[in-house]
């Protein structure tokens, strides 16, 4: 059994100008010690789908419908008390900004030792060797002296290592991590990355990446969700979506990044701009952006549907390919047929088929006899 | 494979490419929407700034329109009539009480119209004076306003956009404005300028309103602009911070055009809002120099001198204290609600 | 590419840019944001400058503008120094911006074709109302932005619209060279590559020149033709694009390029990153000499002792290091 398993999960927002569905219809698993990359642009719900897991939206924020299973336990409507137990204990999350996520208030050593000791059984005492212990596996120097420090004597890399501690201190058994490394600059960004592989290995939590850095998601995940203004396009390990992607958006994205070989050369740009979230199409929302778009597109969204292993993609093209495949097949199994019949039309070939019934007849006797003797 | 929807019956023609104006169909913008019209939307929504805002204009429009409508004038003495001796029972009438003058003549059957809030103690309708007394409050508090307006504007943009010494200046002026003790300064004021504005005033067009209100109106100049000042000092410069402030500088575009087309329509709404609080204020510190004797001359009632003068009769008329009570409270409470639906409505901070 | 011997079109001289910070009372220290910095840009050229938040390249930009004051040093364009108010003033309507942000770079209060119109109207280029109203159309024609929506609000459009209404208003005084200050970082990557071409096309078409300033190597390397690097306000390699990746040759760059996630799950789990130790140090308190030394794996005493030179090592790439042939052998 899967971690976690989330099945068709629908949020939606209910504002002032109408009703915002954010995340229409995700379906993933993840297993233990597993990297999950949920990708896509602002606006495309993969935040809002891990806040639907862990139920932290806002309050214009209701899940709809669907299933979230967390070790076989359902989240959705299991009350606060069972959320509070899942948050930190079970799941805890890391978020974009690491500025803003920790109290300027108070110092680092007093906000790890309170969430310590919020969730484990651990004295003060206790907690603060933990918190120590911590801040020494995220690489902090000297963590006795940093402990009594404030927020603001740290640098954001330092802080979103912060983050990272306080997240896994009660070692929880999924960590979620919102564009842990938007902020941060490229060399930060790689200690970070490099340093939550790590804390994988050695901890082996789960961990589920957000983020809208393809180079990100290629470095760390062994499987990736890639979602568009809250419909999940498609779902893949890192090698079905990075080399072949089922997905009309999937394929435009990745042509349209800058490569080592781009040089002088124009880039392929996904065209048109990104739908309005209030004002949702019937069909596929990526249909007025997409080049191959089809008439279905416009007035029926497509369905998820299996291409190939766990790759599964919502996109008409994949059932035009089966079709056209199976038409095709269609087309050879007519043309083998009329070729048949043709030859049967004639003298020989009937000859020859009386020739190739007798024999079969023949064989089959002979076969029954041989089984029968054996017998 | 079998409830894959590869196998159910599809339409082929729906797997023909789909043409631009269907693709473009799709993704319609919504219709334009300008800052002004999604605030009063927001406005309009808001129950109780919306109840507020409809009190306040009926308020608004009675006292401006009902004086010139009504039967009685808020300065005439009803029991005094040129050649006639004093009639002392149109003095202190209670509620839709008549004299026994109006008595008479509705006697006569003429229609005598009511005094519906009765009369004071020197025979005048005390409906009217109420009504009236609305609109002087109300006026001094509107004016009272733009005043502090116009100068917390003005030395607050000098102040934010000039930096440096001038700002340090003009800020630590509004430090000792805001240190001293204001409702002593007001009463020491408006003492002060009574005695030597009234003099001065003499004889002009400005006689007329009174050297009390003006005098009001300078200690509003002089003493309340503080606070507007410093949240628009606040706000140009958080806005010169913004990038568009800079695009502008960038293009080559001056001073006086930065202020014009970026500073002043950014914080227009801050304004108008913190304005809108401002009204209530003003209307209280008058009724509060009015109730002490330091504010409109007599006969011009305002609400505040209303409730003094009734104070001298409160045991047996106490509801001549009770009605320009309620209705300060009603004006005040009204403001001061729709100014927060005003902010909840039309500041960009609240609404992102 | 351009001559060696031709003239750029912006030089900029040993430029340095401070600004007083009060870490104290009554005590006030330099913040060395850009510190003695030069550099040329050639006439049809783009050069990339990149560096990590707070390394001083958007007030590189902004100082090359004029929009900061310099501390010293000159900036020269076409030939001619800019000193004076109206060299400025001349200066401004050769050269324009295009900013990160693309929220706050927009005022609000304004119409599209207001903010597109501002530069037309600040420097009177448009006599009439009409001549004013067909370049702000023409002008939302060449960035792609329908012309129905020039009486819209900036808040009604998306990221990638209002970069390209940005773009439109830079374009508004014709100018010849543009700075970019991350102009793409702050878009979906979806978006990003229209953007991109729109600069690359606007270059073909008006011959522009850029300075784009970023942080995303793949986007600088895709649209420079030479790039420089900075760190802590000094510039630590210049070269042409192609050679910077291959063959880098201060060891801040070579960490900074491995460092790249690399949108392909093979490639990336096999780089071999060049790890940095720590932060970048606060540049109120720089380290001595080299600014690099305390994160530099090669870092030597002598780092500590003195600022290595700017020094062209092989023709078009220059670099500040003290040991640059020691550890490049």
């Amino acid at each position: 059994m899967a971690l976690l398993e989330v099945k068709d999960l629908h949020t939606s927002f209910f504002t002032d100008a109408g009703e915002v569905k954010a995340v229409n219809g995700v379906s993933f698993n993840l297993d233990r010690g597993q990297t999950l990359g949920i990708v896509g642009e602002s606006g495309s719900g993969k935040s809002v789908t891990v806040y639907s897991i862990m139920q932290i939206l806002a309050p214009a924020g209701k899940i709809v419908s669907g299933s979230v299973k967390l070790d076989g336990q359902e989240l959705v409507g299991a009350g606060e008390k069972v959320m509070r137990d899942v948050r930190g204990n079970k799941i805890s999350i890391i978020f974009q900004d690491p500025m803003t996520s920790l109290n300027p208030t108070y110092t680092i050593g007093h906000q790890l030792i309170e969430a310590i000791t919020l969730h484990t059984s651990r004295n003060r005492q206790q907690a603060w060797e933990r918190a120590v212990e911590m801040l020494r596996l995220v690489n902090i120097n000297d963590p006795e002296k940093r402990m009594k420090q404030y927020p603001f004597e740290f640098s954001g890399g330092m802080r979103q290592r912060i983050m990272i501690a306080m997240a896994l201190a009660c070692e929880p058994d999924i960590l979620v991590a919102d564009e842990p490394t938007t902020a941060l600059d490229v060399t930060i960004q790689a200690q970070i990355l490099e340093l939550m592989q790590k804390l994988q290995k050695e901890m082996g939590m789960a961990i589920i990446m957000i983020t809208h850095d393809l180079g990100v998601v290629a470095q760390l995940c062994d499987e990736i969700v890639v979602m568009y203004a809250g419909s999940y396009c498609e779902r893949g390990t890192a090698e079905d979506i990075f080399y072949n992607p089922k997905h009309e958006y999937t394929k435009g994205l990745l042509r349209s990044i800058p490569t080592t070989g781009s040089r002088g050369q124009k880039l392929q740009p996904i065209t048109g701009t990104p739908i309005d979230l209030l004002n949702l199409p019937e069909g596929c929302p990526f249909a007025p952006r997409c080049d191959a778009a089809m008439k279905i597109c416009i007035h029926k969204a497509p369905e998820n549907m299996p291409v190939g292993g766990i790759h599964k993609a919502s996109c008409w093209m994949n059932v035009k390919a089966q079709m056209e495949a199976d038409l095709a097949a269609a087309e050879a199994a007519r043309e083998a047929e009329r070729a048949e019949a043709a030859r049967r039309a004639t003298p020989a070939g009937i000859v020859d088929d009386i020739t190739r019934e007798v024999e079969a007849e023949l064989a089959a006797e002979a076969k029954a006899h041989a089984e029968g003797g054996e017998a | 494979m079998a409830t894959s929807p590869l196998s159910m019956q599809v339409d082929m023609d729906d797997f023909l490419p789909a043409s631009e104006e269907e693709k473009a169909y799709m993704v319609q913008m919504r219709p334009s929407s300008t800052f002004f019209r999604d605030g009063c939307r927001r406005l309009f929504k808001n129950k109780v700034a919306f109840v507020s805002m409809i009190v306040i204009i009926l308020i608004t429009l009675s006292s401006i329109f009902l004086p010139m409508v009504w039967p009685y004038s808020y300065k005439t003495q009803l029991g005094v009539q040129p050649g006639h001796p004093v009639d002392p029972s149109f003095n202190n009438l209670a509620p839709m009480e008549y004299s026994t003058t109006e008595l008479a003549a509705k006697e006569r059957g003429e229609t005598v119209f009511p005094h519906i809030f009765g009369t004071d103690d020197h025979g005048r309708d005390y409906f009217i004076r109420i009504v009236y007394g609305t609109r002087i409050s109300l006026a001094v508090g509107f004016f009272a306003s733009i005043i502090v307006l116009v100068v917390g504007m003005t030395l607050g943009s000098v102040a934010g956009f000039m930096g440096g010494r001038v700002d340090m200046v003009i800020m630590r002026i509004v430090d000792v404005i805001y240190s001293l003790p204001d409702m002593l300064m007001v009463i020491l004021l408006a003492s002060v300028m009574r005695e030597t504005l009234g003099p001065v005033l003499e004889g002009t067009v400005l006689q007329a309103i009174g050297s009390n209100i003006i005098s009001l109106f300078i200690i509003f100049a002089l003493l309340y602009w503080c606070s507007m000042a410093r949240l628009i000092r606040g706000q140009i410069l958080s806005l010169r911070e913004q990038e568009y402030v800079l695009a502008a500088e960038s293009t080559g575009a001056k001073a006086g055009w930065i202020i014009k087309t970026h500073l002043i329509p950014n914080c227009i709404s801050v304004i108008i809002i913190s304005t809108a609080l401002q009204i209530p204020s003003a209307i209280f510190t008058e009724s509060f120099l009015s109730f002490l004797g330091l504010g409109v001359n007599a006969p011009m009632p305002s609400l505040g001198s209303l409730a003094s003068e009734a104070l001298n009769g409160i045991t047996s008329y106490s509801y001549r204290l009770v009605i320009p009570a309620i209705v300060i409270s009603l004006i005040v409470l009204g403001l001061n609600l729709f100014g927060d639906g005003l902010r909840d409505a039309f500041d960009p901070k609240l609404n992102q | 590419m351009a001559q060696a011997n031709e003239t750029p079109l912006v030089d900029v001289r040993h430029l340095k840019e401070y600004f007083p910070v009060n870490t104290g009372f009554f005590k006030t220290t330099p913040l060395k944001a850009v510190d003695d910095v030069s550099f040329q840009i050639m006439r049809g050229e783009t050069l990339g400058l990149v560096g990590e938040s707070g390394c001083g390249k958007t007030t590189v930009g902004r100082t090359i503008l004029h929009l900061y004051e310099p501390t010293d040093g000159e900036v020269v364009y076409d030939g001619r120094p800019i000193k004076n108010k109206a060299d400025i003033d001349w200066f401004r309507t050769k050269s324009t911006m295009v900013f990160q942000d693309p929220y706050s770079s927009l005022n609000p209060r304004m119409t599209v074709s207001d903010i597109i119109g501002e530069p037309i109207d600040v420097h009177h280029l448009c006599d009439n109302a009409k001549d004013r109203e067909e370049k702000i159309l023409q002008l939302m024609d060449r960035v792609g932005l329908n012309s129905e929506h020039a009486s819209r609000y900036a808040h009604e459009f998306s990221g990638g619209q209002r970069q390209r209404i940005g773009i439109a208003r830079s374009l508004a005084v014709d100018p010849e060279f543009i700075v970019c200050d991350e102009p793409v970082s702050a878009l979906d990557v979806s978006i990003q590559a229209q953007v991109i071409n729109m600069f690359d096309e606007l270059q073909d078409e008006m011959g522009l020149t850029y300075l784009f300033i970023a942080h995303d190597l793949l986007v600088v390397r895709h649209i420079s033709d030479r790039i420089a690097v900075m760190y802590l306000g000094k510039m630590v390699e210049l070269a042409d694009a192609e050679e910077i990746y291959d063959h880098p040759l201060h060891p801040y760059t070579k960490s900074l390029i491995s460092a790249v996630p690399i949108p392909d799950p093979k490639i990336a789990r096999a780089n071999k990153r060049i790890p940095l130790q720590g932060d970048i140090p606060s540049p109120l308190n720089a380290p001595s000499g080299c600014p690099f030394r305390t994160r530099c794996p090669y870092a030597q005493e002598r780092c500590a002792e003195s600022m290595p030179d700017f020094k062209e090592v092989t023709a078009g790439h220059f670099v500040a290091c003290h040991r640059t042939e020691e550890i490049n052998e």
